[in-house]
């Protein structure tokens, strides 16, 4: 996938994260990038919507714009919830289609975070990358 | 801290991590080995692997040598009465799973179970279900709030309808030593079968089998610097009457038709199939390591390590420690910081510590916690290790905070 694709806040995320040059200046941006999270509402923040197979709690909401999907996401541990903010601002308008083709394994290699999907991490990130997966196969 | 270890040196492993900037503080989940160990595994294949127990060929009694001289070793070491009290599985969750499955005829409708709040899932998921299959009454000992099992509950709770008592000897959370020999002396007076789960004590200090006077101890090698893959039972010999065959197939039949089977005795009858063959091996060379060390000497530098790093946490006023660890490892939660991103910034910085419900969900929920961040030490950890672990610690606080 080319930069050329990459929506505004993702080119953002991606410059950002490439200038980082120490683990305490990504651990500082997923913070600061973690709060730009848009809050679910306490409606939102329900059994349903849990993502499970994680360590802290994790909460993904999927709706379906006419053809694109927009997520929002919340989770209890700062630094998962920067993994999260920076994996919406990849995913978040895209088609169905173009959310089963998208390879967010190399778009966390790219922000330099690919060890945070790690199989035996259990920060949640992995659940919620299959869970995505999930929903956009079925609508596709 | 310069609390040196003599012993690092014997264990590659640790080097290796340190080269790579790795310091590793999650020995209660699996200890690192001595390179004896490595040697005795590697030297079984170099000079020729053979099954136990079924050839008269040399390899094959050359081998089968070997891993019964690790059922000696290991009766030795906990002073059991006899090698042919020791059963081979493999690992401490399958000697649970064995006990649960090999006992269940002793139990009748009705009959009690008692565990305590304090087990791992391994020692309370296998009597817990099998509750559920003969429709027996699982209770469990509550801990006082220093973790410790509350003695005059247990003596309300463990009675004459208890028919399995189960404890752990050192919570894998909570790293204090639980009250054992009036616990088992509860279980005994009512007549009651005793299982002890060491595989968290086995590791700290020589436990003697006979004076502990449990029915069933049962411990993993890999957490005792040996190999994964084994687990030992240590029965009593009149428990092991008790116990009925579980898995077949192997060397633990004696005669068999199309119709119907005999089968051996413990220690074989227990051991279906092939056995973790090069693991074995590989224990006896852990125990051997093991017995050439100063017992006094290791103590010493494992108090030493683990009071440095309960004196280090106590300086911070937000951390909350669980229970009174009196060795091994400290479990802790920080007020105010999610157990998740300490873990996180501390495995940017190399630091291998464990983090979530350290498989004792009910325990974790019953201290009123989801996880804890869990150190633990092994004799080759030293002053160093602390301090990178407090430096990083420090570190992560202040970014988190
Ligand atoms: C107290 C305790 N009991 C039982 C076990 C189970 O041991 P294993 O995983 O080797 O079967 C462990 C190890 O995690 C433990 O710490």
């Amino acid at each position: 996938m080319s930069p050329q694709d990459l929506s505004a806040p993702a080119t953002e995320a991606l410059s950002a994260f490439q200038a980082a040059g120490s683990w305490e200046q990504r651990a500082r941006l997923l913070m600061q990038w973690g709060a730009r999270l848009e809050p679910l509402s306490d409606a939102q923040l329900c059994e349903e919507n849990r993502v499970h197979g994680c360590e802290s709690q994790v909460w993904l909401v999927a709706q379906q714009h006419g053809d694109s999907w927009q997520f929002n996401a919340s989770s209890d541990a700062r630094l998962l919830r920067g993994l999260l903010s920076v994996l919406l601002v990849r995913v978040n308008g895209l088609s169905a289609g173009e959310l089963a083709q998208l390879d967010l394994i190399d778009w966390f290699n790219q922000l330099g975070l690919s060890r945070q999907l790690s199989p035996s991490r259990s920060n949640g990130l992995n659940a919620v990358l299959q869970r995505m997966q999930q929903l956009a196969v079925s609508s596709a | 801290m310069s609390l040196h270890s003599p012993w690092r040196a014997d264990f590659p492993g640790i080097l290796a991590l340190e080269t790579e900037h790795q310091t590793y503080l999650d020995s209660a989940a699996t200890a690192q080995k001595p390179q004896s160990v490595i040697d005795a595994i590697t030297g079984y294949y170099l000079h020729g692997a053979a099954n136990v127990h079924r050839a008269q060929h040399v390899p094959g009694e050359r081998t089968t040598r070997a891993f019964e001289g690790t059922r000696e070793k290991v009766s030795q070491w906990l002073n059991a009465q006899d090698p042919a009290q020791i059963i081979f599985t493999h690992g401490a969750t399958e000697a649970f799973n064995l006990l649960a499955y090999g006992l269940a005829d002793v139990f009748q409708a009705g009959d009690e179970i008692v565990i305590s709040a304090a087990e791992h899932h391994a020692n309370l998921l296998p009597w817990q279900q099998l509750a559920l299959r003969k429709q027996l009454t699982l209770r469990v000992l509550p801990l006082a709030d220093d973790g410790q099992i509350d003695l005059q509950q247990a003596a309300e709770i463990i009675g004459p309808r208890t028919r399995l008592l189960a404890v752990t000897q050192l919570s894998n959370v909570l790293g204090g030593w639980q009250p054992l020999a009036r616990l088992l002396e509860l279980g005994k007076t009512h007549g009651a079968i005793t299982v002890v789960d060491g595989a968290q004590g086995v590791v700290h200090g020589r436990h003697d089998v006979q004076q502990l006077g449990c029915d069933f101890y049962v411990f993993s090698s890999h957490k005792l610097y040996g190999p994964d893959g084994v687990g030992v039972i240590s029965g009593e010999a009149q428990a092991l009457q008790q116990l009925r065959h579980w898995q077949f197939g192997g060397e633990m039949v004696r005669s068999a038709t199309f119709e119907s089977a005999e089968f051996n005795p413990a220690p074989l009858g227990f051991e279906a199939g092939t056995p973790p063959i090069s693991s074995v091996i590989g224990l006896g060379a852990a125990l051997d390591y093991l017995s050439g060390q100063n017992p006094t000497a290791i103590a010493a530098h494992e108090a030493a390590l683990h009071k440095a790093l309960l004196a280090g946490l106590i300086q911070y006023p937000q951390v909350k420690i669980l229970g009174q660890p009196e060795v091994a490892l400290v479990s802790f939660v920080v007020d105010g910081v999610h157990n998740a991103d300490l873990a996180h910034l501390l495995t940017e910085q190399g630091i291998a510590v464990r983090v979530g419900h350290h498989c004792a969900m009910p325990l974790l929920k019953s201290l009123g916690q989801t996880g804890a961040i869990r150190v633990s030490l092994g004799l080759y950890n030293n002053g160093n290790d602390l301090l990178r672990f407090f430096n990083a610690f420090d570190q992560a606080l202040e970014l988190l905070q």
